[in-house]
């Protein structure tokens, strides 16, 4: 069995420089010992190292704190510790009575390749291996922004581009592989891999810790149920709504509150996308190609909100659909918007209910059946509900009833196209119902909801 | 000069990177065709003669100038061709 020291350091680091007995110890103990460091080829003096100029040793070591003491066994690491504590430091080399003169202990500090930037830096050079897609070289005076808008990447906003050192910090926010397929992109059926999705994430705007629900989103989309080569196609306005739920919302600080279905929150608005950016880029899906929509809706550039919660009396939706108490889950719905329902009269959920009653009956066509839609109650209309005691079910049951209508065998609702959600800001009695396709249920698209991983 | 930008391919890789031009019209007829003058010596000469070959076959023309060649053609003039007509054709030395 062969042993290996590996040790790295740099001379900015008082401990470090404090250490200079230690390293020669090491040196005279005939264990094979290589040296490291990171900011002065002079340093250390006790012993001979090798300048990590680069800092491509320490990124591909790992290193995060100086001294990082490492051992090998037969190539392969077996333990390493930071900073200098001497108990630690005899254990992992077995030597004794290291730097007997010395503190027994001493913190590091922080190595130069995990410096502000400089990870980012280090991925995109040493680590872009990773990246299995194809590279696009620009022309050296030509405008990142500009180049996306020439190759149609864009959704007609300006997008991030896509350098190899945010498509590696995008892909840090995940633990999949990026090399994992999701699914068959429509309409070109392109295989999707986590990588491509986070490429398109860094053109939408999205965080590295959004990834997880954007590959939940993605995954909701290519769901067969979702139907969304249909959803592209169709001549209709509609496009995937993304509702969220579970901690991830707060976690990311997406808004559930005034405004929720407007402008203005980064994840909210960078989520919903990121979606649409991958059903153009990887799947080719794009308007007045295979994009049909004979007016489209402006959520097709984005369209993706939370439920509030924490503002409800009623479980989330994601729970009544199925998905697990507590996790974070998305629901995609294929739908447009936004269709008020205002009421500033009525005090009794009773009232209230014919309300929305009375804006489904106009809603597109007097004669229009099996309807899909998401219904967003207002807080204050929520509050109504809720002083009449209303669970989620007792609203859907008694709008099903006002809306039935003798000598008609399809109900006005899809049984199981409704979904009932809560958001929005404290004041204004004005709700909302988000219309779906009028291919509903098996025929068309089914409301996909799915549990978001890590 | 800064480095060469590198960009990761969002798509899903079916077409060339390459970006390609336009495909050319199977036929010119209906179509109005701009002839743009750089201002360029004797380019003139040269336009005159492809405007009356056009006009014998009975195709559309506009023409429009730049007001120096040596600069690329003011946005007025660029969009003017793009709402105007359906191709172009630029004489561009001498």
């Amino acid at each position: 069995m062969t042993t290996q020291l590996t040790l790295v350091v740099k001379r900015d680091c008082p401990t470090c420089t404090l250490l200079e007995p230690v390293y020669a110890a090491l040196a005279a103990s005939g264990i094979a010992l290589d040296v490291w460091t990171q900011d002065d080829p002079a340093f250390p003096e006790s012993v001979p190292g090798a300048f990590d100029e680069g800092l491509e040793r320490s990124f591909r070591l790992g290193v995060e704190i100086v001294p990082t003491l490492i051992r090998r066994e037969d190539g392969e690491e077996t333990g390493r510790t930071w900073g200098w504590d001497r108990a630690e430091w005899e254990r992992l080399t077995g030597l004794d009575s290291l730097g007997a003169d010395l503190p027994p202990f001493r913190p590091g500090c922080g190595a130069k390749n995990v410096e502000p930037g400089m990870p980012e830096a280090l991925a995109a050079r040493f680590g872009s291996a990773r990246l299995k897609s194809r590279r696009v070289p620009l022309a050296p005076l030509e405008d990142e922004v500009e180049a996306a808008y020439d190759r149609g990447w864009s959704d007609g906003l300006p997008v991030v581009p896509p350098t190899e050192a945010r498509v590696l910090a995008m892909l840090d926010g995940t633990t999949r592989d990026p090399g994992e397929v999701l699914g068959l992109v429509p309409p070109n059926l392109q295989p999707c891999t986590v990588e491509k999705v986070a490429v398109n994430a860094v053109m939408a705007g999205c965080k590295p810790e959004y990834l997880p629900l954007v590959l939940a989103v993605v995954e909701a989309a290519l769901d067969d149920a979702f139907c969304m080569h249909g959803v592209l196609a169709t001549t209709y306005y509609i496009g995937p709504i993304v509702i969220a739920n579970g901690p991830v919302r707060r976690a990311i600080g997406m808004n559930a509150k005034g405004n929720v279905l407007g402008q203005g929150n980064r994840a909210n608005a960078t989520v919903g996308r990121a979606l649409q950016l991958v059903v153009r880029n990887v799947g080719g899906g794009k308007p007045q190609g295979v994009d049909r929509a004979a007016l489209g809706n402006p959520g097709k550039y984005t369209f993706c909100f939370p439920e509030d919660e924490e503002g409800s009396a009623w479980p989330p939706l994601s729970e009544s659909r199925g998905a697990g108490a507590g996790a974070s889950a998305v629901t995609l719905f294929a739908g447009y918007g936004v269709m008020g329902v205002v009421d500033q009269d009525s005090r009794t959920p009773e009232a209230l209910v014919e309300t929305f009653a009375d804006v489904f009956r106009g809603l597109e066509n007097r004669n229009r059946r099996n309807i899909d839609a998401v219904i967003v109650v207002s807080p204050e209309h929520d509050r109504v509900f809720r002083a009449g005691g209303w669970s989620r079910g007792d609203f859907e049951a008694a709008l099903r009833t006002a809306l039935d209508e003798p000598g008609h065998a399809t109900p006005k609702l899809r049984e199981g196209g409704l979904l009932i959600v809560r958001a929005g800001g404290g004041a204004g009695m004005f709700s909302a119902i988000l219309p779906g396709w009028a291919a509903t249920g098996p025929v068309g698209s089914i409301p996909v909801t799915k549990e978001v991983g890590t | 000069m800064r480095n060469t930008p590198v960009l990761v391919d969002p798509t899903g890789e079916v077409e060339p990177a390459r970006r390609e031009p336009l495909a050319r019209p199977d036929s010119l007829d209906g179509r109005t065709v701009a002839l743009l003058d750089i201002s360029k010596a004797r380019g003139d000469v040269f336009l005159d003669r492809l405007h009356r070959r056009l006009d014998e076959r009975g195709i559309e023309v506009k023409r429009y100038m730049k007001p120096t060649f040596a600069r690329t053609a003011p946005i007025a003039v660029k969009q003017q061709i793009a709402s105007e007509a359906a191709l172009v054709v630029e004489g561009l030395a001498d």
